[in-house]
């Protein structure tokens, strides 16, 4: 048997030689990496692995379990899927933050204590920052700036939360911790920054559209993914993540109807179907964590693959707003069957991944305490209903359907349909074959059907009435067309106020200090110079010049007169030793 | 040049997909008819009850995100520029 290591280091290590490969031999090694790492994933054991103390405290780097395992998988696969995908580029920058940042969401996952946790999610900050700067635009460049100041607050809640809890409990483990004090609230708040909940998302929607073609892909699969696993295990069961949840599920959708950036209407989609999972840890039992796993893992390769495609459209047009785009079927039909296919699932039609991952939540939102969260439930459905909107049927039809744009290109390389292939693949068998697959792997044993009649046919005419009205608005001439602009959110707030602050600093502030400045010149400064001068002039010159003066003529007048006594007559010299020598002989004589 | 496709440009081609889509919906209504369908909460059993759901939360959808908040947000493309 093949001992194992931890999986965050094989993919950080395994990040170093990456620049100085080249070639065909760069490409097999970015293949071979998550390989060698999912192998290393399979032979290692559940329990506790990989201890060590610091500062006194047990640093844990391996808390194997199977939810963690889940999410292990499915890094594994989606760190081979984005290799596939971006193999054609070669960009060293690109493909180390990639391992990178999947190494350190990998630290994450398989972290037992809070110490570690946090050093790979700071880590995990530094790889997405690289992926959004490797785009090299100044839009870019900006939203990196925006990503990173909003990470060190997170960063440092959650930094001060754990040192908080650190010092109530004296320890660092990292279980199931729930709202109970100052430390745990931080906790809670920091993990939300990086889950996107409501009023904290925006770092997600400005920066993740900005990022390069393979980069937006990556960064759709780690960040919120690891927050809804750290919430699932420290805060399973907590009634506020349901409220936050729904919030998130439903809240977002208003934006992507109206957002013309399609990769943005994708980001405000990601935290709509992370709303989803939010629910089902807020629900907190055994069937809606089941439900938080394998949605986590089917929308990681659905919304991977949407990603995929839009950055195929992106990649190959060089456009990604919908008011440019529109009938790319024409030339890229394999390209839009493919992104149809994680349309299909992201909206939950039966026999697809979304279908069958998402059913577990409604149904243990459903089955809770006897009905008692029915309104969650039906804002569940609402949210389920308007996913079909803009994922289901606008990413699609915008970009490969509609209105002719008349651009003509081709289908994106090889690799990237290779890729976008095996993710709809699986995404297929997923929702075929779902107690063969995703559910062996859930947390708890799965004792649910979700290919009962009721829940088929409940499911379709949801979505095929809200696919029938869409017809309807469009045949009729009553469906509001795709428009230019941004959509103002809550990063107006601080990139309007830090705006606000510049001017705020140059204005009143700087002309206040400028007035500032005249008066302590005038009041302060010039008096002191004055005094210092009058000073100067009574006691320097006058006091300690003088002093100096009159020691000096003083000393000058003495040897002045000592100069004159010196006669030069040898009768004086020998009249002075005399009268000495008769000095000398009296006092010793007496 | 490879040739290029244009099954969603005919006329005739859309009709078949929207029909496709009413055939759809109307066996939908009336499985509800013959199949009873049994869930946690009593609505999940009424007749017609997703179909008008979804509908209903589609045309809510759309008109509040485009009458009520664009309005409010929209504005022009360089406007963290100026």
């Amino acid at each position: 048997m093949i001992s194992s290591m931890p999986p965050a280091l094989l993919f950080i290590i395994g990040t170093l030689p990456i620049p100085f490969l080249r070639g065909r031999r760069k490409s097999f090694y970015l293949l071979l990496l998550p390989v060698i790492g999912m192998i290393n994933l399979l032979n290692m054991e559940e329990g506790v692995q990989w201890t060590m103390t610091f500062l006194e405290f047990e640093v844990v780097l391996g808390h194997v379990d199977k939810l963690s395992l889940v999410f292990g998988y499915i890094f594994h696969i989606a760190a081979f899927l984005v290799a596939v995908y971006g193999i054609h580029k070669h960009n060293n920058l690109e493909s180390c933050a990639t391992f990178f940042y999947a190494g350190s969401a990998l630290g994450v996952v398989f972290s037992g204590d809070l110490l570690s946790l946090f050093c790979f999610w700071e880590m995990m900050t530094l790889g997405c920052i690289w992926l959004i700067l490797a785009r090299r635009t100044r839009e870019a460049y900006r939203a990196a700036l925006r990503f990173t100041l909003f990470h060190i607050l997170g960063g440092l809640l959650l930094l001060t939360g754990i040192i908080i809890r650190a010092h109530e409990t004296g320890s660092v483990e990292f279980g199931h911790i729930g709202l109970d004090g100052l430390g745990s609230y931080l906790i809670f708040l920091g993990f939300g920054i990086n889950c996107a909940w409501p009023l904290l998302h925006t770092w997600l929607t400005d920066a993740y559209p900005e990022a390069t073609v393979v980069g937006t892909v990556v960064l759709s699969i780690f960040t919120t993914k690891t927050a809804v696993y750290v919430l699932a295990r420290g805060f399973a069961g907590t009634e506020e993540l349901i409220w936050i949840g729904v919030a998130m599920a439903t809240f977002p959708i208003f934006y992507a109807v109206i957002e013309n950036d399609l990769r943005r209407v994708l980001s405000y989609s990601l935290i709509n179907q992370v709303g989803f999972m939010v629910v089902g840890i807020g629900i907190g039992t055994e069937l809606a964590l089941n439900g938080v796993a394998a949605h986590a893992f089917a929308h990681i390769l659905y919304k991977s693959l949407l990603f995929m495609s839009m950055g195929s459209v992106l990649y190959m047009t060089g456009k990604i707003r919908a008011t440019d785009l529109g009938g790319l079927y024409r030339t890229m039909p394999i390209t839009a069957g493919l992104c149809i296919v994680g349309a299909a699932s992201i909206s939950a039609f039966p026999l697809f991944s979304g279908f069958i991952s998402k059913s577990l939540t409604i149904e243990a939102v459903a089955g809770h305490e006897g009905g008692h969260y029915y309104f969650v439930w039906l804002l569940l459905m609402f949210a389920s209903a308007g996913v079909l909107h803009h994922a289901g049927i606008k990413i699609p039809y915008c970009a490969f359907f509609g209105h002719d744009s008349g651009i003509r290109t081709k289908e994106p390389p090889m690799n990237m349909l290779i890729a976008m292939g095996i993710t709809a693949f699986l995404c297929i068998l997923i929702g075929l074959f779902p107690h063969q697959t995703l559910y062996q792997i859930l947390p708890y044993k799965v004792d649910f059907e979700p290919y009962t009649i009721s829940h088929v046919i409940g499911q379709t005419q949801l979505l095929c009435f809200a696919a029938l009205t869409f017809c309807l608005l469009i045949v009729f001439r009553l469906h509001p067309p795709e428009v230019k602009g941004v959509n103002l959110d809550v990063d107006w707030f601080y990139r309007r106020g830090g705006r606000l602050f510049v001017r705020f600093a140059k204005n009143p502030v700087e002309l206040l200090d400028t007035a500032l400045g005249r008066l302590y010149l005038d009041f302060f400064s010039k008096p002191i110079l004055r005094m210092s001068h009058f000073v100067w002039r009574v006691f320097d010159v006058r006091v300690v010049d003088g002093i100096v003066n009159r020691t000096a003529d003083f000393v000058l007048g003495c040897a002045d007169r000592l100069r004159n006594s010196q006669t030069g007559h040898v009768r004086d010299y020998a009249m002075g030793m005399v009268v000495g020598f008769l000095f000398i002989l009296y006092f010793i004589l007496h | 040049m490879k040739k290029e496709n244009s099954y969603f440009d005919k006329p005739r081609n859309l009709k078949k997909v929207r029909i496709i889509l009413y055939c759809l919906c109307v066996f939908l209504i009336l499985l509800d008819l013959f199949v009873p369908k049994h869930g946690h909460f009593e609505w999940e059993g009424w007749i017609g009850f997703f179909c008008i759901y979804g509908s209903l939360s589609y045309v809510l959808l759309v008109v509040v995100a485009t009458y009520c908040l664009r309005p409010v947000v929209r504005r022009d493309e360089k406007h963290y520029d100026k």
